[in-house]
């Protein structure tokens, strides 16, 4: 820490002279008695990407919320174009041009991909909506960011990526001049993001700064230009492009060694397959899927969002009606709905632990047991039990909470994830399916989580990890499947599986039989 | 709600709602003690034996439909039509037992199948609601108010406008369910209590309970957790529809008769009672012994009104509306101060 301190005494200044637009001076900000952020002091330069990275809880949404005004400094200066400011409400800041670009989602899920993007800011003529130029700008500003939606689409209809996309849509309409994005690229595919950091690019040559956050470092070194690293409400490094790679603002990030993010592989049990999967259709999304998972195995599926991986698992899992054959330890099973999955002993951790996976508004006692209750209950529920199970899984998992009977939409998203993935462990299942483990979670919760697979893996379980993130897939597994349109399109194995091939497989640039053709 | 903070772990909140829900599960029972005063105050009478067994009997029919109401509101659903169904199967009990007396004199075994009717009655009109909900897919609101407004106009039809009476020698044999009872508690009250009992037990303690609870909070994340959403919905409303029959079993007896405005506003005041007791209204929670305590707050405004003369027993409906909106207003401060 003193070695940082060191560094980050030295502040950078060559090349950046131009004056910021917006800056905070050391901001100090509590919540109640729990201070989140000490003396916070960042500065956001016309035509310069500012990354922010640090792990959650690090207080990187905290500053955001501040300078956009969704939250208020317990004490230092916001200042914008050299004045200090105070901004009431985040209207306020919106109308001085900066923009916070939730991670969350804010969109009207009934109204239209249009309505959404002009919402509060309607374009008028006279008394009545101009919809002829509303409708216009939306098209322009959807083909910019080269996302082929209907302005008219609802937006309840439209996937995960294109919300993303909208939600930038909507903030380029506002002309900001500081734009401030809190992990844009979580829920986008590699091409999305590509396509979204065409358009930073060209936000940049306009001169507007930018404010980025991920978890995903290699985006970081990609394409900030300036570099802020938090651990617990502190700013433990500032670094100009090209001063830290991605080992160095992980170790900065977490305060230790991260060399070892992935646990060493492990071959599966034995070739006896405990799963078999056999011409497996979901209507449109998933075509005709085949494939085999052994005892102790973790079997990985790549592709890109919308390539049906997700789908293909919620429908193994009885969420989804199917055709298709399946078989479960050589005896064939039907699956129509989640518990049918899991007398079969087949679980399913989701994708969107929010929508599907957790009850946000109870304590973690009653999430933990809802998928197993069954084993809790004989006529009334066995609280002692459920206690017990708890203290086992707080344990087992490193679950961190302020108390037990905390909400579980108070938490954060790893310990949320941690809840969810004792959740399923409880049902005991022989075949756990994990759905982007680690989606939206810092890098040491990532690495417990490689390590709880893993586990998983050598006690005897099989497991399917689905992963956007490719470390992910190929750090976890010696086998990876990977999809595009519906069906699996190769399988790697070994040495096979590295970043290249599954690209390549990926976006359909090379054709790949199941290792015999 | 764009600030929640879902990044910061304040260990600030987990108290805070602690203290919070006390107050919140306080609430209720407060307003309770001191509407018991304040009838005390206004009338000494307001705590005699014969009073109080007045004001439990006739909340009675409230507070077993409540019960069953805190389930399917917990769950995320709604029932208009308990008020209506109440008539129409009180109105055809009544036709049913009168049909009988030639074929089996007047006796038990008439009002014994009268009441099955009832039970079964009841069953049958939350299956049907349930169902139109559950498989059809069609809003709790819409289904629950078209029934509502069919079964009012049966009972209207039923009894050609006017009144449909029991049989006197029935009614005679029948009087005791509702005006008899043990060791002077009358039967209603001890139903009423059996039901809220259980109801408590299976809301806090049983797999169902939990369910209803989950469905209510979020659909999705109950239906991949293996619970049957639908199956469990449609339960609700059976449940409801059975002790909607049980409410007219003990509620044919009183009056011996069913017309038009029988069970009229029923629905509204078992809503509102369950809402008083604390249960939200978009589901996800529940309190069965909340609802209790509200039927009792709505069953004795009304009793203290009739007591005194210090505000016009008529307004006594305005009070009521002044409550379950003030009710809601609470949760409401409670919640985003969280």
């Amino acid at each position: 820490m003193s070695a940082n301190a060191a560094i980050q005494s030295e502040p950078p200044q060559a090349e950046m002279s131009a004056a910021p637009i917006l800056a905070l001076r050391n901001v100090q900000r509590s919540f109640g008695p729990i201070q989140i952020l000490f003396d916070i002091s960042i500065e956001l330069h016309p035509g310069e990407v500012h990354a922010l990275i640090g792990e959650n809880g690090a207080g990187k949404s905290t500053a955001m919320k501040i300078m956009s005004g969704y939250l208020e400094a317990s004490d230092g200066e916001i200042v914008l174009d050299g004045q200090p400011v105070t901004f009431a409400r985040s209207r306020e800041a919106e109308a001085r041009g900066v923009t916070l670009i939730h991670q969350e989602f804010n969109l009207a899920q009934l109204l239209s991909v249009e309505q959404n993007i002009f919402l509060g800011h309607e374009l008028k003529k006279g008394w009545l909506l101009d919809h002829a130029t509303m409708r216009a700008q939306t098209r322009e500003l959807l083909d910019r960011l080269e996302t082929p939606l209907d302005p008219r689409a609802k937006t309840a209809d439209i996937s995960v990526p294109e919300k993303q996309m909208v939600e930038i849509a909507k903030a380029l309409s506002r002309k900001a001049r500081v734009l401030i994005m809190d992990e844009p690229t979580a829920a986008l595919t590699t091409r999305e993001t590509e396509v979204l950091f065409r358009q930073i690019d060209r936000l940049k040559e306009e001169g507007t700064a930018i404010l980025y956050t991920s978890h995903k470092l290699d985006e970081v070194a990609r394409i900030a230009d300036r570099i802020t690293v938090m651990r617990d409400g502190h700013i433990v490094r500032t670094a100009l492009r090209g001063e830290l790679n991605e080992d160095q603002m992980a170790e900065a990030m977490v305060g230790r060694d991260l060399s070892d993010m992935f646990p060493p592989k492990r071959p599966a049990d034995g070739a006896e397959p405990v799963l078999e999967v056999k011409n497996f259709t979901i209507g449109t999304l998933v075509k005709d899927v085949s494939f085999t998972l052994a005892r102790g195995e973790i079997l990985g599926f790549a592709g890109l969002v919308g390539s049906g991986r997700t789908e293909l698992m919620e429908g193994l899992f009885g969420v989804r009606s199917s055709t298709g054959s399946v078989a479960i330890n050589g005896r064939p099973v039907r699956i129509h709905n989640a518990e049918e999955a899991m007398t079969a002993g087949l679980v399913y951790l989701p994708e969107d632990r929010k929508e599907n996976g957790l009850i946000l508004t109870q304590d973690m006692r009653r999430n933990l047991t809802l998928l197993a209750l069954k084993k809790f209950s004989n006529i009334v529920i066995d609280r002692k039990a459920e206690e017990a199970a708890l203290d086992k899984a707080i344990v087992e998992f490193d679950i961190r909470a302020p108390s037990r009977d905390v909400l579980v939409g108070n938490m954060s998203g790893g310990n949320q994830q941690k809840v969810l993935l004792a959740k399923i462990m409880l049902a005991e299942p022989q075949i756990v399916i994990i759905d982007e483990p680690t989606r939206g979670i810092d890098v040491g919760t990532k690495q417990q989580f490689y390590t709880f697979i893993h586990k998983l893996a050598e006690a005897g379980h099989s497991v399917i990890v689905i992963s956007s993130e490719m470390t992910e897939v190929i750090g976890l597994c010696d086998r990876v499947c990977v999809m595009r349109r519906g069906r699996i399109e190769g399988e790697v194995t070994g040495q096979e599986v590295n970043e290249d091939v599954i690209v390549r497989l990926a976006m359909g640039l090379e054709k790949k039989g199941n290792g015999h053709d | 709600m764009a600030m929640t903070d879902t990044t910061s772990n304040a260990p600030a909140n987990g108290k805070g709602t602690g203290f919070k829900f006390d107050i919140q599960a306080l609430g209720p029972i407060l307003a309770l003690v001191v509407l018991i005063v304040i009838g005390y105050l206004l009338n000494p009478d307001f705590l005699a034996s014969k009073n109080i067994t007045n004001v439990l009997s006739r909340s009675a029919f409230i507070g077993i439909m409540a019960v069953g109401m805190t389930f399917v509101i917990t769950a995320g659903g709604l029932d208009l039509s308990v008020g209506s169904m109440t008539a129409f199967i009180a109105g055809i009990m009544i036709m049913v037992m009168n049909a009988l007396i030639p074929a089996l004199g007047t006796g038990w075994g008439v009002i014994l199948i009268g009441m099955g009717t009832g039970l079964m009655l009841g069953a049958i009109a939350g299956a049907v609601n349930g169902l139109l909900i559950t498989r059809m897919g069609i809003e709790a609101f819409i289904v629950t108010l078209g029934m509502m407004v069919i079964f009012r106009s049966l009972v209207t039809w039923m009894a050609d406008g006017g009144t449909i009476s029991l049989n006197f020698s029935i009614g005679s044999i029948y009087e005791p369910v509702y005006y008899g009872g043990l060791f002077g508690i009358r039967w209603p009250i001890i139903v009423f209590a059996v039901v809220a009992i259980l109801g408590e037990i299976a809301m806090r303690h049983t797999a169902y309970g939990r369910h209803c609870a989950a469905i209510g909070s979020n659909e999705q994340v109950a239906r991949y957790s293996a619970v049957h959403v639908k199956n469990v919905r449609l339960m609700t409303y059976v449940v409801l529809g059975i002790l909607v029959g049980l409410a007219s079993v003990l509620y044919v007896p009183r009056l011996g008769s069913a017309s038009n405005s029988t069970g009229l506003l029923w629905e509204l005041e078992t809503i509102a009672a369950v809402i008083i007791g604390g249960t939200l209204l978009s589901g996800g929670f529940g309190r069965v012994w909340g609802t209790v305590v509200g039927v009792l707050i709505l069953g004795l405004i009304d009793n203290i009104l009739n007591l005194t003369d210090l505000v016009s027993p008529y307004l006594n409906g305005a009070i009521q509306g002044v409550i379950i909106i003030l009710a809601v207003v609470l949760q409401r401060a409670r919640k985003s101060s969280r």
